[in-house]
């Protein structure tokens, strides 16, 4: 599986998504505190919180006895920089092409 | 425990795999020949030991700018272990309200993993700071403030894996 592969999965499960947005709320939360919004057993919720750490979208650091919880948007950013960006720039070049032969008709 | 303490965390965390040595990627983030040609392409200076200063350039493309200063970023080095940790005091310069709200606290952690790849961690605590917290998460991006930390390694990815460099 490559980077982009285990991010696509990642983003493909509702529960995962619900956890990145929490942490885009307000990052760098425990489990116990995650755990606490989701109607699941904390079992369940170090699965999600482990299949996001390994596809990069979580990072987690210890403050003390706490392990706390990050979003980490990099890979999202590099799907985005590798891919959206070069299917919107061509789309930004067939608009440019269709003004230039629209405006040499008129 | 029945008691959940909500603690404000302002620290915001940011790590990226990278096809790369230490040392180079390193080099990328301490040497202004390199740091011109990926994230807000300006030119860093750093006196590499505890206490010494750091100066982070505005790009030719910002200073376009005339109300644009010279020092976009300044700060202190703190720590210094090439080429695995930097940290760093930083204070964005290039805004009054920003520069008001202080230094703020940077550290670059490098380790070598398996298969020629590095991983880079940026951990940036943005204590007292939220404004700039909301230029390094990259939610100014629309108003033409850049996409942040999430931007600058991207494409500090790019440059160290493919040679490309997307500065604009």
């Amino acid at each position: 599986m490559t980077d982009d592969d285990r991010v696509f999965k990642a983003l493909a499960d509702p529960t995962r998504r619900f956890l990145l947005d929490r942490l885009y709320a307000r990052d760098g939360r425990t489990l116990t505190e995650l755990e606490s919004e989701l109607e699941m057993t904390r079992f369940g919720v170090m699965k999600h919180l482990r299949l996001l750490e390994d596809a990069g979208l979580v990072v987690t650091q210890r403050s003390g006895r706490e392990k706390l919880h990050f979003l980490n948007p990099v890979p999202i950013r590099l799907i985005h920089d590798r891919w959206i960006d070069k299917y919107t720039e061509r789309q930004v070049a067939a608009l440019a092409g269709l003004k230039a032969e629209l405006e040499e008709q008129g | 425990m029945s008691t959940m303490t909500e603690t404000t965390v302002t620290t915001q965390v940011y790590r990226v795999y990278i096809k790369a040595t230490p040392q180079a990627i390193w080099d990328a983030i301490t040497k202004p020949e390199w740091t011109e040609r990926y994230g807000y392409g300006g030119r860093a200076e750093y006196d590499l030991r505890p206490g010494g200063a750091y100066q982070g350039y505005t790009s030719d493309a910002m200073r376009a700018n005339p109300d644009v200063p010279d020092v976009g970023v300044d700060g202190e080095v703190l720590e210094v272990d090439a080429p695995r940790r930097l940290v760093q005091t930083w204070r964005m310069a290039m805004d009054d309200t920003m520069k008001a709200q202080g230094f703020t606290k940077l550290t670059y952690d490098i380790e070598e993993r398996p298969g020629g790849l590095s991983r880079l961690t940026v951990t940036h605590e943005l204590d007292g700071a939220p404004l700039l917290a909301g230029l390094m998460s990259g939610e100014m991006e629309d108003q033409g403030a850049g996409g942040g930390w999430s931007y600058v390694l991207s494409s500090l990815k790019t440059l160290l894996e493919t040679g490309e460099s997307f500065v604009h």
